[in-house]
Formats: structure tokens, sequence, C-alpha cells
């Protein structure tokens, strides 16, 4: 009886060692913390209502950004986890982390920087920026976009759950390879977790794929053709094209290796015909398009920063785009360059090496481009650009190193060593992440009304360089020595100790950069009146989005605007600005917690199949289906606002607007100190705790 | 004018749905390349067991195959008597179609049960293993289908025949017509090749 | 348009279906259904052309249904509809003869030698 009620959930499954309590104690803390402070403040109404309902696409991409910047933090952790425990451990000592854990570490750092981190980051500024690019109100589907939210966040709870019920997570990479990945190699429930976390968002990734697409290819203002779109909505089309076209395949492979481990198939096993090398070849099909789904928009980002601050047009429109559309077809031709060791042979190995050449090419052309934009330009070194510079110095060199994994001989000796680990964190970190940067800088005074200390951007720009240099430089050269990945512990006869320890000051600077980060938002929101945007334009740019109020009205346009050219703003301000606005009716869909339903029944299914709790499970799929059968056959999902009242909103903008500040210096490090240490002696001498 | 504003309105929401769901069709399409691409490359992982050969029963699958081709016939019968708002014509239409689809279903339990009982698992090995989750996974499709379709009549008998109906209709067709494409591959790959 | 609310709503006029173009199409299909299922169990051809053969009447059954079901191509233009579905065969092509690719030439080398003639012929190894 109890086994049907509760599956193979038990008294045990709660922690019982000091990493899941502390970790436990920490969830549980943070979120009372968080329920007295709503509570105190009366928020709850206001948070569901504004906020957890909402299905306008600058609120789910703000939500995006809270929860992706969480799950930084949390993978962060894991990567000072690393860092300490590969310093250490060297000969006789075995560091301070058992080789379960830290196989269990690696696992899922990789999870969550690829699947909440980046995809998260990714989604928010896609969310935010490309309806307001197209000139746009919303995107195609409401009610998929905030479904597909909260289904990765459903997927970010469960990825963290295994601390509080079970206390193990995958040990097997964070691509759960098979054999390893199946029930007799990884009996617990770690793997089940990877894959049912890794489903849920997933599948919310798929969904908003297929919107993001929809949108772009539909709902563009008239006259902006295809060809006259921005960079960034050109590079979230390819990438969400490329979502659509692989995420499936990722979908089905968890579904196998699920059904190997939940029915006792025998996809990938060692016995009764399984073939574990199948799982190889499907999870990279889809392995090698997620990484260039994450590079695309970061391409866009810089595409559009390298213009704005270097105040020209980028250098070739055309090329751009090809390069764009190249990259992403030719990703879907490479994969097998991950397992070249495999044994497929010289043929196989041969076509697929000359392939992973072959996408260099259009990612030089994106290059040059970029440099050729810059080349005459009134170059601006503000905080984005310099992301951008610092990401065309850092990802070239890396981009290299993939030239020499490429080629199958030099693979042979590469494959799985330090030297691939620095190349991959080389494109995702100087890539993927230092674009997430340019993109969060440059937008941040459209999104919240006022600019980022350039001060403090400035020193933690040059931190996570230096840091990066120093972390991951030491793992190319242990790679060439022979070092392998994932190792908890090595001979000290291999002299790697030092060059270990290289890298853990590396991944200190890094630290200390990301707290600078911290430091630059509190400081920014001190000194917002100062740092205020109150043109809506700050940077002089010279796409849609800047043609809005910083932050723009739920409804982001009163009239949608008419494209005549590329870079539509500049060609709207060359011709006197925006025409007087005729405010007209607009249609907006309502906000809807079905999103939030539907999610909560599929983290209920997943959660019961993680742990074999067959009617839990039923009562999650149908739940998630009665849900979406209610939303689909609601008819009144929109409400109007009619022009009077758009004109009323828009005048009162105008008016808080002009309020606004807008000037004098902003602070320095040091400044921030001095405001920290009066805050907290303040908090003592004027016994602020009775406040509360 | 408001008339032509809204219709307008109606019209662009519409033809971004059908787009929409066009794409998430795709993507079925691209889960179900990838089950066959599993059952290509598991075919011979018999484990000593009887092969497909063997275990199949040909003029069974034809008789489901004929059942399915014509359900979605009627379907497409179904959708012009919707559009032309014939509101008994279009629940006649897909009760046939509903009927059609549960025969085919019904066909599908039989063999698979016959196939458990004879002790040919999902568990004992790879071949049967893609097997049942190929074949299986177009099952559960058509079980999803059978149960818009149901829901749709009853709406249908409820609120009456409208524009917003006919769009769930069309898109629950092109449903329908789609399962019946990667039915002729399974038919096709599956049972017919076991037999070249 | 404005006197007759209900037709511009659904469809184009060119992407409805027409009695004519379901019939035709059912009957097509149920051709190159019978057809292929005949030729297997009559066992008339066999071996590599039977194969051709009934993969030829799935591949021309599926333009029949797109064409005539689906009424594929008919939209007007910017085609998008044909234009994933044709991208979309080509990745399915790429996933499915992609993976039996390199599946099965994940046994080259480790095959027996005398199993292994590809080797055999690769690496120009003379036998006695």
């Amino acid at each position: 009886m109890k086994e049907f009620l509760l599956g193979k959930l038990s008294l045990k499954a709660l922690p019982h060692e000091w990493s899941t309590i502390g970790a436990t104690m920490t969830f549980l803390v943070g979120a009372l913390v968080l329920v007295l402070l709503i509570t105190r403040l009366k928020r709850w109404k206001w948070l569901w209502n504004e906020w957890l309902t909402s299905v306008d696409p600058k609120k789910i991409g703000i939500m995006y950004f809270i929860v992706a910047t969480f799950m930084l933090l949390r993978g962060g952790l894991d990567a000072v986890m690393i860092w300490l425990q590969q310093a250490l451990s060297s000969g006789a000592s075995n560091g301070y982390l058992s080789a379960a854990h830290f196989q269990q570490i690696f696992t899922a750092h990789g999870n969550i920087m690829v699947f909440f981190v980046a995809m998260g980051f990714m989604f928010g500024l896609i969310n935010y920026v490309v309806p307001l690019q197209i000139g746009a109100r919303d995107l195609a589907s409401p009610f998929l976009n905030t479904l597909g939210f909260w289904l990765y966040v459903a997927g970010a709870i469960m990825i963290n759950l295994f601390f509080v019920l079970g206390g193990e997570y995958a040990a097997t990479g964070w691509l759960a390879v098979a054999p390893l990945s199946g029930t007799q190699f990884s009996p617990g429930v770690g793997v089940d977790y990877l894959i049912w976390s890794l489903q849920i968002s997933g599948i919310g990734t798929t969904l908003g794929g297929i919107n993001f697409v929809m949108t772009i290819l539909k709902m563009r203002a008239p006259g902006m053709t295809l060809r006259k779109m921005p960079m960034f909505t050109w590079a979230s089309l390819c990438s969400m094209v490329m979502v659509v076209t692989v995420f499936p395949i990722l979908t089905v492979t968890l579904f196998l290796l699920f059904f190997d481990r939940y029915l006792g198939m025998h996809f990938f096993t060692t016995d009764l015909g399984g073939n574990a090398m199948m799982y190889t070849n499907l999870i990279w099909m889809w392995g090698h398009p997620e990484v260039y789904i994450l590079m695309l928009p970061a391409f866009g980002i810089y595409s559009e920063v390298v213009s704005t601050f270097s105040g020209k047009r980028i250098a070739s429109y055309t090329s751009q785009v090809l390069g764009m559309i190249g990259v992403s077809t030719l990703a879907l031709l490479v994969w097998l360059h991950h397992f070249f060791t495999m044994g497929a042979g010289a043929n196989v190995n041969a076509f697929f090496g000359i392939m992973t050449t072959v996408i260099a090419i259009p990612t030089a052309v994106l290059v040059f481009n970029w440099i050729a934009t810059m080349y005459k330009g009134r170059i601006r070194f503000k905080t984005p650009m310099l992301w951008f510079l610092g990401f065309i110095s850092v990802f070239s060199f890396g981009g290299l190193a993939g030239l020499l994994l490429a080629v199958p001989p030099a693979n042979f000796q590469l494959h799985n060593s330090l030297f691939l680990v620095a190349h991959f964190h080389t494109m995702v970190i100087g890539g993927v992440l230092f674009g997430i940067f340019a993109g969060i800088t440059y937008w941040f005074p459209k999104v919240t009304g006022f600019k980022l200390n350039e001060r403090i951007g400035r020193y933690a720009f040059w931190g996570w360089i230096i840091g990066f240099c120093m972390a991951f430089i030491p793992l190319y050269v242990l790679g060439f020595m022979g070092a392998t990945r994932r190792l908890d512990h090595y001979d000290s006869s291999t002299g790697w100790q030092p060059l270990f320890i290289l890298a853990l000051i590396g991944g200190i600077i890094i630290s200390v950069a990301v707290v600078l980060q911290i430091i630059q938002i509190i400081a920014s929101v001190i000194q917002k009146r100062q740092l205020a945007d109150t043109t809506g334009d700050p940077w002089y740019g010279r796409t849609l989005e800047w043609a809005t109020p910083s932050p723009p009205p739920f409804y982001n346009f009163a009239t949608i605007p008419t494209v005549t050219a590329r870079d539509a703003y500049w060609e709207i301000k060359r011709h006197g600005g925006l025409p007087k606005p005729k405010y007209e009716d607009i249609h907006m869909p309502k906000n809807t917690a079905y999103g939030i339903y539907v999610s909560a029944f599929a983290f209920l299914a997943g959660f019961a199949f993680v742990w074999h709790i067959n009617w839990l499970a039923i009562v999650g799929i149908i739940g998630a289906i009665v849900c979406v059968i209610i939303r689909t056959f609601d008819e009144h999902v929109e409400y109007t606002i009619t022009a009077d009242e758009v004109e009323k909103i828009e005048s009162k903008m105008r008016k808080k607007n002009l309020a606004a500040d807008g000037q004098g210096e902003e602070m320095g490090l040091w400044d921030f100190v001095k405001i920290v240490i009066t805050f907290i002696a303040d908090i003592f001498r004027k016994k602020l705790w009775r406040r509360i | 004018m408001a008339q032509n504003i809204a219709s307008h309105h109606e019209a662009e929401a519409n033809d971004r749905v059908l787009f929409g769901f066009w794409i998430y069709l795709m993507t079925d399409l691209l889960m179900f390349a990838v089950l066959f691409a599993t059952y290509a490359v598991l075919r011979d992982s018999t484990a000593g067991g009887p092969s497909d050969r063997e275990l199949f029963r040909l003029p069974l699958a034809f008789t489901g195959t004929l059942l399915l081709l014509t359900s979605s016939f009627t379907c497409g019968i179904g959708m012009i008597a919707a559009r032309q708002y014939k509101k008994f014509q279009t629940l006649l239409w897909f009760g046939i179609t509903f009927l059609l689809g549960l025969a085919f279903l019904t066909l599908e339990v039989v063999e698979f049960r016959e196939l458990i009982h004879e002790g040919h698992t999902w568990q004992s090995s790879a071949w049967l293993s893609s097997f049942f989750s190929l074949v299986g996974t177009h099952g559960l499709h058509i079980i999803s289908g059978l149960l818009w379709m149901a829901v749709c009549m009853v709406f249908i008998v409820k609120r009456g025949l409208n524009s917003s109906m006919i769009r769930k209709l069309t898109l629950l067709s092109l449903f329908w017509h789609f399962l019946d494409i990667v039915w002729i591959f399974i038919f096709t790959i599956v049972y017919l090749m076991a037999f070249v | 348009m404005s006197s007759e609310p209900h037709n511009t709503s659904t469809h184009t006029e060119a992407e409805r279906g027409t009695l004519g173009s379901y019939v035709v199409g059912f009957i097509l299909s149920l051709l190159f259904t019978v057809i292929p299922y005949y030729l297997v169990t009559k066992k008339t051809l066999s071996g590599q052309a039977l194969l051709i053969t009934i993969i030829g009447f799935a591949v021309l059954q599926l333009i029949i249904q797109m064409v005539f079901f689906l009424h594929l191509g008919r939209e007007p233009k910017p085609r998008w509809n044909l234009l994933f579905f044709v991208s979309t065969l080509g990745i399915i092509l790429i996933v499915v003869l992609g993976s039996l690719w390199i599946m099965t030439h994940l046994n080259y080398n480790i095959s027996p030698l005398e199993m292994n003639n590809e080797l055999i012929k690769d690496e120009g190894i003379y036998r006695e």
C-alpha cells in the first residue's frame, strides 16, 4: 500500500548529509524570508496579477532574468567547488569532496549553465527585445509564452529538488550518456531528476521556439520585410528555427532513456540488444545545434552593439544574414565531432571533420563583418562595447582551438581532455555569456529607465576577462600535458597542481567580478535619478526598440510605426522623428494563470516519474490536459483599451519623463563602499530593526 | 468598417494559429523521425528471439491502414461541411471519423495484447522496445486526436458551430491527416519491410 | 467582403479543400496502399527491387496526401508552410540516414576481418 502511494519515496529520501542539509536549509530560509517580505509589504495580489500571471513578454523577460540569475549563482557555486577540489586534490590529498559528490557537481554545473542560465537569459532578452524591434505588441501566442516560462521554472525547481528529496543528482556528466545513465549503473533517482528537469524545461523551450518563429515571420510592422529586420531579430529567428528543429530530438532521446529506466526497455542497455552508442549519436545530434542555438542570439547582440557604438550600420547586412543562416544550417551536419573516438571509421570521421572545419567559414564572415563595421566608425567605449571587444579576442582564440579539435587525428589525442573543456568554456563564456552581459548592459536602460553604472561596469568587465584567462589558459596547457576532464584527483608526479592553482585564482577573480556586477546593479539603483534615461534612446540607437519610452508602456507602441528601411529608427530620426501619434483602440491579451496550472501538473507528473508514483503521474498528465482544454476553449482571452485611454497613458508617461534628472556624476567603487558602511552604521544608530 | 477590422484581425489571428500549429506538426514529425531512426538501427537486435517476419500479422496491419486512411478522408469531408456551417453534417462525418479511428486503435490494442500474451514485451529485446515505442507513440497520438475530436463535438453541440470552433476543427483535421501520413511510413517500414 | 462576414475568417479560397480533391486523394492513396501490400504478400518482386518500390509508393502517397488532404503548396506567398515542410523533410533525412550511416560504421574497426568487406576494400588489404 505504501509502495502504491509513495513509489520509491521514503523517509530515507530526506536530507541526511552536510551538503543536502545545508542546501535544504538555505532554500527554506530563503523562501521564508521571501514569503515574510511579500506578506509584510502586502504584495501577494500585486505579485499574482501584475507578474506571475502576466502574458506581457516584457514582464516574462524580466522574470526569466531573475530565475536565470539565481541559477547563474547556483551554477557558479558548483564551478567554485570544482576549482577548489582540483586545486587541492593532488597526490596524498583527496581534496574535500568525495568522488561521487564531485561527479554530481560537474553534472549539475553543466545542466544548470546550459539549460537554465544561458537559455534563460537568451529567452529573457528575446522576449523583451524582439517584439519591440519588429514593432509588435506581443508574441503570436501569449499563452504559449507564459506556459513556456513556467515550464522552465518547473524544470529549475526540479533540478534543485534533489537536495530536499533524494539527496543525489546524476553522476554521469551533463548529457547523461548511456549505459552509465541506465538503471544498472545509476540505480538512484539522480538521473531521473536530470531527465525530468531537462524534459520539462525542454518542452517549454520548444513551445517558445514555435512562438518566436510565428511572431517574427507573421507579426512584423508594416513595411518591415525580412531584409529590413534588425540583426538581433534575424539571429533570434535562426536560433528559434534551430530550436524547433532539434529540441524534438532531445525530447525523444530523453524519453527513450526514461523508457529504459521506468519501463525496463532496452534501447541503451548493455544486454538484450541495446545499443548505448545510439544514445551518444542522438544526444549529440541535439547537443551540437544546441550550442549554436545559444550562440546565435549572442551574435545578434554583438551586431547591434557594434553597429550602435561605432555609429555605423553593419558593414554588410546580406553577408551577415547569410553567415547566420549558414551557421544554422551547417550546425546540423557536424554532430559526430563530439565522438570521433567512438570508432565510426575514417570515412565517417573525415566527413564530419571537414564539415566542422567548414562551419568556421560563415563564423569568420560574421567576425570580419563586425570588425569592418568598426572600421572608420566613431567608436564609443561604453560597457556593452567592451564586452564585445572582450568577446572578439577571447572567442577567436577558442575558435582556433575548436578548429584543432575538428581534425580527427588531433581529436584522438585531445578528446575529453582539459583542452576540450577550455575550448568549450571559451566559446560559452567568451561567446554566449559575454554576449548576455553585453545585451544586459545595452538594453538595461530600456527595461528599467536608467543606465547602469559605467565605472563599476568597467571594473567588472576587466575582472571577468582577466579572471577568465587565468582560469582557462592553464586548462589548455593541462590538456596538452595529458590531463583528462572530470578528474577529482591526480598524481602529484604529473606536475599539474600549480596550473590548477592558477585556475583557482582565476576563478576567484571571476567571483570578484560577479560581486562587482551585483554592486553595479545596486549602485545604479541607488543613483537611478542621475542615471535616468529621459529620451528612450540613451545610446543613439538605430532600431525600433529605442523609439519607445524607457520603460515602454505595456502595449509597446501607441501607434505601430511604418518601416521604410533597415535600421528603422535611424531612418525615422533622419526624417525628423516619429510622426504625431494617431491613437486607436488596442487589443491586448488578458493575463492567465493557466500557464502556472499546466506547469504545476507537468511538475507533478515529472516528480511522479522520478519516484515511480504511478497514480500521481496519471493525475499530473490528466490535470495538464484538462487545463489545456479549458484554456483553449476559453473564447474571452482579449480585452480592449480605447484610444482615449491610450492617449491618457501616453501623456502621463511624457510628464513623468520630464521630471527625471539625468545629470550628475556616477559613483565609483569606493563611494559604494562608503554608502554601505553608512547604511550599516545607520541601522544600528537609528535602531532601524524596530521598524520591521 | 469596425466589422471589417474585426474580421481582418480575426483572419490574421487564424493565419497565425494555423501556421504555429503547422510548425508544431513539423516538430512532431521530427520526433517520429528519431523513433524511426532508432527502429531502423535496432531492427535486427532481437536478442535471439523471433524476428518481425515471424511475429507480425500483415493482414491485421493492412486492415488498420485502410481504416485509418478512410478516417482521414471522412475527416476531410467533415471539414467541408464545417466550413459551410452545416452543423449536423459536421457532427456526422466527424463521428464516423471517430469510430473509424477507434476501430483502428482497437486493432492495434488487439495486436499488442497478443504479442504481450505470447511473452514478447517491450522488455524482451531492443527491437521490441523500439517497435512498441514507435507504434505506441503513434497510438498515443491517435488517442489524443480522438479525445480532441470528442471534446470538439461536445462543444459544437453546446455552443454551436462558430468561427472559433471551425478553427479548432481545422487544426484537428491537420493533426489527423498528419497522423495518417506518419502511419503510411510505419506500415511501410515496420510492417511491409519485415516481409521483404 | 463586408456583406459576407462569415467567409473571410477561416481560410483563403485557394486553401480550402473541395470534395473533388479529397475524393481523388482518397482513391489514389487507397491504390498506393493496396499495390505495395499485394506486391509484398504475393511476392511478385523481391529483395532490393521490392524495397525500393514500396518506399517509392510510400513517398508517392505522402505527396498525394500532402497535396490533396493538407493542401500544401496552394497557400498564398510567402509559402512558409511549404518551406518548413521541405526543410523538415531534409532534416528527417539527415537524422535517419545520418544515424544509419554512423551506427552501421561503428563496427568498422572492431568486426572480425572476415566479415568486414568494407574495411578490406578501404585499407587495400590483400588476402591470400
